[in-house]
This record gives C-alpha cells, sequence and structure tokens, in this order.
C-alpha cells in the first residue's frame, strides 16, 4: 500500500466533524444517566427537610440574619483596607533598593502566604491569654481586621508588586525627565497605573476575602458579634437542621456573585484599553 | 559657556560597548540632529545627557555643572532638559492637561491655576488646544507625540532632547510633529534631535552630528555633512538613507 492509498484509507472514516459530534453526544448521554440515577435515588424529602425547610429560613431572618450579612461586610471590608494599604507598603518594600526591606517583605510574604489563614486566627484568639494586659482596639473588629488583612496583605502585596513591575519602564523615565523625584514618580505615575492593572485580581482576592472571614468564629466572639458563618451554625446547632447554615451560604453569594461579574467587567473593560 | 558639554563618554551595556568617547557639545540657541545607523549609539548619547542612562566613563557638564557628579541635583537638572521619547510616553491614566501640569505642580510647586495656564499656552503651540480634556488613548499617534512636546515645553526647559520623535508613527502623521519641531527651533529653542528624517536634519540643523560605532565620525553644517559628506562611513550611510533601492556593488 502506497503513502496516498493510506490517506485515503483514513478519508473513509468518520470526518472530524462527525467524530466531534458524536463525542459531544457521549458527554450529553452521561450527563443524562447521572440526572436520572440521582432524581430516582435520592431521598428528595429529607433532603428538602433537612437543607430547605421554609421556616427555618423565615426564622433566621427574624432571629439575626441580617445583622450577620452586614457584620461580614464590615469585617470583610475593614480587613480589605488593612490588607490594600500593607500590601501596598509590602509590594514596595520588596522593590525597594535598600535590600534589608527586600528580605524583610519578602520574609513576611511567604511567612503568611503559606500559612493557613485558620493558624492566624487561633494565635489572635490565644494572645489575649498570653499578654494579658494587650488590647486591641474597636473590639472585636480591630481583631478581625487584624487577623484577616494580616494574611490579605500578603497576597496584595504579590499582586501589586507584578501590577508595579508591569508598568512600562517609559512610564518612569518620562517621569524623571520631567524632574520629578523617585517618590513622586512612584506616587503620582506608577502606583495610579499599577491599580488599574491589578484591579481585577484585587477584587478577587476581595471575593477570597470575604469566604475567610468566616474564620472569625475561631476567635470565639460573642453572638453579637457573629457573621454569616458563625450565625448560620449557631441557629443550625440549637436547631438541629441545616436550613439556616444553607440560607447563610446563599448570603455569601449575593456578595461574591456581584464581586465575580465585577471582575469579570474590569477584565473585560482592561482587554479593550489595550 | 556651552549648555551641553560633554567629555570623554564612555557606555557599555554588559559586554556591548555603545558609546566609545564622545566629546561633543551644543551651544546656546543651536539645533543639532544625531544621525547614524541604528545600533550607533545616537540613542543612547541622548539619554546620557539627561542621566536616563549613567555613563561609566566621561563627564557631562549642563551650564557648567557637572550631572555626572554623584551628589549633583539630577532632578533639578533633569528640570531644564525636555525630553521627547520615540514611544511618547504619555501618563494614559491622565488627561491631556494633567499630562502637562503634573510636574509643574509636584515639582515647580506651581499653583494648579498658573500651570493650567502654562499647559494651554503650549498645547495652543503645538496646535492641540481643542483636545485638552482628552485622554492619551483617544490620540493619534501624531497628536500624543505633540502633546508629548507640549508636555516637557510646559517645564520651561532650556534645552530639548528628541529621542526619534517620528519613528513610531505613521507616514503620514510625522508632518504634523516635524512642523511643530520647525516652529519650535525657529522660535530659538535649543534642541538636540535624534533622527532618521534627512529632509529635516538639512532643512532645521545648525549642526549635524554623524555617528557610527559609538563614536562620532563627523559633524558640521548640514550642507557639508549631508549634502558633501568627507567620510566613506557617512557617504555609505547616507547612501542607504536617501535612497533605499540602491544596491551596494558586490566587490
Amino acid at each position: 500500500m502506497t503513502v496516498s492509498d493510506a490517506v485515503v484509507e483514513k478519508r473513509r472514516g468518520l470526518s472530524p466533524r462527525q467524530r466531534a459530534q458524536r463525542s459531544r453526544g457521549i458527554q450529553y448521554a452521561v450527563l443524562i444517566v447521572i440526572v436520572v440515577v440521582a432524581a430516582f435515588t435520592a431521598n428528595w424529602s429529607q433532603i428538602a427537610e433537612v437543607f430547605f425547610k421554609p421556616e427555618f429560613v423565615k426564622s433566621a431572618f427574624t432571629s439575626g440574619l441580617p445583622g450577620a450579612f452586614l457584620k461580614t461586610i464590615e469585617y470583610t471590608a475593614g480587613a480589605f483596607v488593612i490588607g490594600l494599604l500593607g500590601g501596598t507598603l509590602l509590594a514596595l518594600m520588596r522593590l525597594s533598593p535598600v535590600a534589608p526591606y527586600r528580605w524583610l517583605a519578602t520574609a513576611y510574604i511567604e511567612f503568611f502566604r503559606g500559612l493557613p489563614a485558620i493558624v492566624v486566627f487561633v494565635a489572635f484568639s490565644l494572645l489575649p491569654l498570653a499578654f494579658a494586659d494587650l488590647v486591641i482596639p474597636l473590639d472585636p473588629y480591630g481583631t478581625v481586621w487584624l487577623a484577616l488583612g494580616i494574611v490579605a496583605a500578603a497576597y496584595m502585596a504579590e499582586v501589586i508588586r507584578a501590577g508595579i513591575q508591569a508598568v512600562p519602564k517609559g512610564q518612569i523615565e518620562a517621569a524623571r525627565s520631567l524632574g520629578m523625584p523617585a517618590g513622586v514618580a512612584t506616587r503620582k505615575i506608577v502606583l495610579p497605573q499599577a491599580f488599574r492593572i491589578v484591579l481585577p485580581p484585587l477584587a478577587n482576592d476581595l471575593i477570597l476575602l470575604v469566604k475567610d472571614s468566616s474564620l472569625v468564629f475561631i476567635i470565639g466572639t460573642s453572638a453579637a458579634a457573629y457573621e454569616l458563618t458563625g450565625f448560620g451554625r449557631d441557629l443550625a446547632n440549637t436547631e438541629s437542621n441545616l436550613t439556616p447554615l444553607v440560607t447563610a451560604g446563599f448570603c455569601y453569594l449575593i456578595i461574591t456573585l456581584p464581586l465575580g461579574l465585577l471582575v469579570r467587567w474590569l477584565e473585560a473593560k482592561a482587554a479593550r484599553a489595550h | 559657556m556651552a549648555l551641553v558639554e560633554i567629555q570623554n563618554l564612555h557606555k557599555s551595556f554588559g559586554s556591548n560597548h555603545v558609546l566609545r568617547g564622545i566629546d561633543f557639545t551644543v551651544e546656546e540657541g543651536e539645533v543639532v540632529c544625531v544621525i547614524g545607523p541604528s545600533g550607533s549609539g545616537k540613542s543612547t548619547l541622548l539619554r546620557c545627557v539627561n542621566l536616563l542612562e549613567v555613563p561609566q566613563q566621561g563627564q557631562v557638564f549642563v551650564r557648567g555643572e557637572d550631572i555626572t557628579d554623584r551628589d549633583c541635583h539630577l532632578d533639578a537638572a533633569r528640570q531644564q532638559i525636555g525630553m521627547v521619547f520615540q514611544q511618547f510616553n504619555l501618563f494614559p491614566h491622565l488627561s491631556v492637561l494633567d499630562n502637562c501640569t503634573v510636574a509643574q505642580t509636584t515639582v515647580l510647586k506651581r499653583s494648579k491655576a498658573a500651570a493650567e495656564q502654562i499647559a494651554r499656552d503650549t498645547l495652543d503651540r503645538v496646535g492641540l488646544s481643542d483636545k485638552v480634556s482628552a485622554y492619551p488613548m483617544q490620540l493619534s499617534g501624531g497628536q500624543q507625540q505633540r502633546v508629548a512636546i507640549a508636555r516637557a515645553l510646559s517645564m520651561d526647559p532650556a534645552l530639548m532632547l528628541f529621542d526619534e520623535p517620528t519613528s513610531a508613527l505613521d507616514p503620514e502623521l510625522v508632518g504634523d510633529v516635524l512642523t511643530v519641531m520647525r516652529k519650535l527651533a525657529l522660535d530659538g529653542m535649543t534642541m538636540l534631535v535624534v533622527t532618521h528624517e534627512m529632509a529635516f536634519a538639512r532643512e532645521v540643523a545648525d549642526r549635524v552630528v554623524f555617528m557610527d560605532a559609538g563614536v562620532i565620525v563627523e559633524q558640521g553644517p548640514p550642507a557639508e555633512v549631508i549634502g558633501n559628506p568627507k567620510e566613506e562611513r557617512t557617504r555609505t550611510f547616507l547612501r542607504r538613507v536617501l535612497d533605499p533601492t540602491h544596491v551596494e556593488p558586490t566587490p
């Protein structure tokens, strides 16, 4: 058989389009089988009873869900501000001409980025035991903001550093050629552009922070300071039903889904600008 | 005293010896065009004049002050030297007006109103007074480069450096920028221009400097350097530039 015969032989089988069609058909079939099996084997009435009981949804709203919702937002917002300020400072330190600043920033970032956030929270919960006269102001906000912000700063520092380095070198040269000292050039020219570049990944960090705020319960706040997870867990415990926790879970989506849309919009906008 | 005086300038990037001993002056009010093949070191020479590149050896004097001295107030020296880049390097996050005021208010400490007045005047000089509130992205390349010229002029520089200001432009936009530069030269601005625009150099320059392989090969009035070059290297370069279809005879 010659080479050209082999090519013709191969062509007699399914065309690429037919093959893609067959593959897609198989994927749909698998999906349908899974859905059908799930529909027949699951105990739907029990699932609805445990996870989606309307009266517990209602009782969640009357017994403090809106307050917990607000707390989650407050904890997140404060931590985001601390993370942003700390992250910017760390990013500038990492790019500093002074070597010890670079080492310090690198050590901080590697340490807190590698550490599970829960460890930091446990540490903060134990701080008052270790230092009896230690008072963190704005209780409970101060503690929560610090604990969340310390970890967030490590993540954001790397994002912001990447943003600063993504600003074209010509921008700094133009600023310096106009006689701007390095500090002014950084503040007026580099940072505004860097933040524009990192807006999508920063919004992404904000979403992560919303979820990390659930770790607050480890600090052992009082019921009045409960955010969504603490609240849902507490109520689910007393009612022996998971509906309050599911309700709290949906509340997270109310916050994070719009943020996710914001990220996508920012990314599309950034893509259009270039 | 010369406005700029360069003595025995050497600059290397790694093992690449780009400037190999440059001696060179620019007098007040003079327009000097630097020409030469790419890689000859002309842009590097220009960038050494305001110390965007730090030379390894030699001195750069601006109005008698040695700006290569490590204790020199470099930012103050740079205020007198405007620079226009090949890629414009406008600040994309600022409006055209703010591009022209940001250094005035932060460096020269001019009031916002005074800075804006000066910015409007310089934008008028480059023919863009109707674009004050636009952003760089919304402008054509030629308009962006004219804003960059206005931005530099807003600082009242004693000297303007142009680093291939028309090389990144579409051919039909080159003329607008060259017109602005010609006007600037007629107004008596001291200019040091790295360019490939031979017609501009011939017409506007008081002196043309031909560089090759990191040294100044010859310099003089445009009629001599471009019209009647003495050096073989200059002649070869000009033949290539002025007649791109010309083919060197193979020996």
